[in-house]
């Protein structure tokens, strides 16, 4: 099985797009001992590279490290902090959720919102909005004041459960998940003899735009580059055009941002390996760090596979871990048959 | 702290089996004698013997969470409220289901996916299910029955200052603050009771009050505290970090005057800060005691919480450790025969 100690101490860490600081060590731990080197880059991108062969195709391998988050906007007379959001938040999902402050130390607060019984029915139902939410952590203005700035990033705590049947529940699981599954494909590679040199990079800000993504894909300049994220998982309520099965492995996606060639070479190869997997169409190429990755310099061949996944950027993301080592599998397959002649046929149309 | 343990037990009205078992295990050595009546509540005493009015003090073993009544054809678990839980807190939390405490969570559609319209409205709770991670029913009715209760997932947390925070804190508060009362020795004739269902509709308090026939009765509550952003100060309700807050009048109960009077007494002699309660919304097991048999004379400690009936409640130290002083030099110095004559 996939290593789920390692999931859970990186979903558990607060990393939050442009304050990845903490993502570092852990993945130095893991990543160093199966590849050649490990580094930090300007913008805050980790990579690890593993060797290939002489004459071997290069290719870039990301998932994004980051999550989303919140920031300190105002601290009110009585010391409740007003928040602003950092990625795609939905205000309903934030009531009462545990939270950090990282202010000069970390502070640990909850959001709160006006209690339900002072409010008249037309108020309780209406949606809280970002600005009805604030975050109490029980110290009054001038306390705070100390501890805190505006500025401040805001992370949302929860820890990482089991559910039945492999799944997992918890926040950042968007894209530690995919985190993960590199890191599984970096220990399934050590099985094979493949010629490609690869990088491994666990990118910054991608909930804020695939900024990390850009800049590590102009930075490596690979052949090939395959995004690792999640995607929308079915579940009542859901249009099925918009979303895959949670039980029916890994996500093959293909539109304008992933390349046919290599689409059809993870096809075959999960075809070819028995793999389960499902086939994603996207019309709009944005959204993952393919996205980033595939319009760098000349421009990069670029795939995206993905993890099913419910509830996506709430404190309760939850997937399945079989997908996740599928996926890995699949990954790993897909490096080792991507050679030299494949890479020049992706220039012919 | 066993305030901790109560606040992490799990215990929806009807199903307070696991808040009964802490609870008798710390006090059983510490009281006269200790019994269930046939509602589930946990009634102890001392001093009965002693001269005095008869005192009894209660606090509600209930919390507020959800019942399973429907598990669908995908695995997915349908549930409804039991006790008042505002439907905007439910999202993206994780639960605890049945006994076992199968972990599950109440997830909502991503922003992603979801109309600008729909973000403007609450969820509603027919449109939230409770996922377990099962991929079928058959599946889930390996761990899970329709009529399983569930309750939030949260831990009992001290934050940076004397804070804490937690579930269930209406009305574990009053729980653990009459343990501690039931470990001192008491100048009169003191019931101790642990009731059922407050939660959804003063259930259990009743039928205690009415076969233990006190001469007067103090309820133990975590009460709202109202002293948060965008509210006007003349609708706090309570305020954290002003001590107990004493009820004068609520929505069922006006406090007997003279024991009032008795508690105020009580705090300022001992130089223990209180306040009142100043919304006269909501109410508590009070609400029936007083009416019991020919009436008994009630009043209401309340230890002030903010986000109540969350699964995060936020409660301050100092005046849980004031409420602690007050109803125990209540019980200990201040009572005495003549002073409330029934």
């Amino acid at each position: 099985m996939v290593n789920v100690d390692l999931l859970k101490e990186m979903c558990e860490l607060p990393a939050v797009s442009g304050y990845e600081k903490e993502m570092q060590d852990i993945l130095k731990d893991h990543f160093q001992p199966l590849t050649d080197d490990c580094r930090r880059d300007e913008l805050g991108n980790f990579i690890a590279r593993k060797k290939g062969k002489e004459g071997g195709v290069s290719i870039m391998i990301a998932a994004h490290m980051d999550e989303i988050g919140l920031m300190v906007k105002k601290i009110d007379d009585d010391g409740f902090l007003r928040i602003s959001a950092v990625g795609g938040i939905d205000p309903r999902t934030l009531p009462g959720q545990r939270v950090c402050v990282h202010g000069r130390d970390k502070l640990k607060g909850v959001i709160g919102a006006m209690p339900p019984h002072l409010l008249d029915k037309k108020s309780r139902n209406k949606a809280h909005r970002l600005k009805d939410l604030y975050v109490d952590t029980g110290y009054d203005r001038d306390e705070i004041e100390k501890m805190v700035s505006v500025g401040d990033i805001i992370s949302i705590r929860r820890d990482l459960q089991e559910l039945e049947n492999e799944y997992v529940t918890g926040k950042a699981l968007d894209d530690r998940a995919g985190v993960l599954l590199m890191y599984e494909c970096a220990k399934e590679l050590a099985d094979y003899n493949h010629e490609a040199k690869v990088f491994f990079v666990a990118t910054s800000q991608e909930e804020v735009g695939v900024k990390g993504g850009i800049t590590s894909a102009y930075n490596l300049d690979p052949q090939i580059g395959i995004a690792i994220d999640v995607t929308h998982g079915m579940m009542p309520g859901v249009d099925k055009n918009k979303a895959v099965e949670m039980e029916k492995g890994p996500v093959i996606s293909f539109g304008p941002h992933v390349h046919p060639d290599l689409f059809e070479l993870m096809k075959k190869t999960a075809d070819d390996r028995s793999i389960p997997h499902q086939i994603q169409p996207t019309p709009s190429p944005y959204g993952t760090d393919a996205a980033g990755i595939q319009v760098a310099r000349s421009g990069v061949a670029t795939a995206l596979l993905s993890i099913p996944q419910r509830y996506m950027h709430t404190s309760v993301e939850m997937l399945s871990l079989n997908n996740i080592k599928e996926g890995a599998i699949l990954l790993a397959s897909v490096i080792n048959k991507a050679d030299d002649g494949f890479v020049e046929g992706l220039t012919c149309f | 702290m066993l305030l901790k343990k109560l606040s992490e037990a799990s215990g929806v009205a009807s199903r307070e089996n696991e808040v009964r078992e802490i609870i008798r295990d710390d006090i059983s050595d510490h009281v006269e004698d200790i019994y269930t009546d046939v509602m589930g509540n946990l009634i102890a005493c001392r001093s009965t013997e002693k001269s005095g009015p008869v005192t009894m003090l209660t606090a509600h073993m209930d919390e507020v969470g959800l019942m399973i009544t429907n598990i669908r054809k995908d695995g997915l678990l349908d549930f409804m409220k039991v006790g008042g839980i505002d439907k905007r807190i439910l999202v993206s939390k994780v639960v605890n289901v049945g006994s076992d405490g199968i972990k599950g969570v109440i997830g909502s559609k991503a922003i992603h996916l979801q109309k600008k319209s729909e973000r403007k409205k609450p969820i509603d709770i027919d449109n939230l299910y409770i996922d377990i991670g099962a991929t079928s029913r058959s599946e889930a009715k390996k761990v899970v029955n329709a009529g399983d209760t569930a309750v939030f997932e949260s831990g009992f947390e001290k934050l940076d200052n004397d804070m804490v925070l937690g579930k269930a804190f209406d009305d574990r508060t009053g729980c653990a603050l009459l343990t501690e009362a039931a470990k001192i020795e008491p100048r009169v004739p003191t019931y101790y009771v642990f009731t059922v269902q407050e939660e959804v509709g003063l259930r259990g308090a009743r039928q205690a009050a009415y076969s233990i026939d006190p001469d007067i009765s103090i309820v133990v509550e975590g009460t709202t505290a109202a002293d948060v952003p965008d509210n006007e100060e003349h609708r706090y309700s309570t305020s954290v970090g002003e001590g107990p807050a004493l009820t004068i009048r609520d929505r069922s109960l006006i406090s007997s005057r003279p024991l009032l009077q008795l508690l105020i007494e009580t705090a300022e002699r001992g130089n223990i800060p209180y306040q009142f309660r100043r919304t006269t919304a909501g109410g508590n097991d009070a609400g029936v005691i007083h009416l019991t048999r020919e009436g008994i004379p009630s009043a209401v400690i309340s230890v002030p919480c903010r986000y109540i009936h969350s699964p995060v409640a936020m409660m301050d130290l100092n005046d849980y450790n004031s409420s602690a002083d007050l109803l125990k030099k209540f019980i200990s110095e201040t009572i005495e025969e003549g002073k409330l004559n029934k």
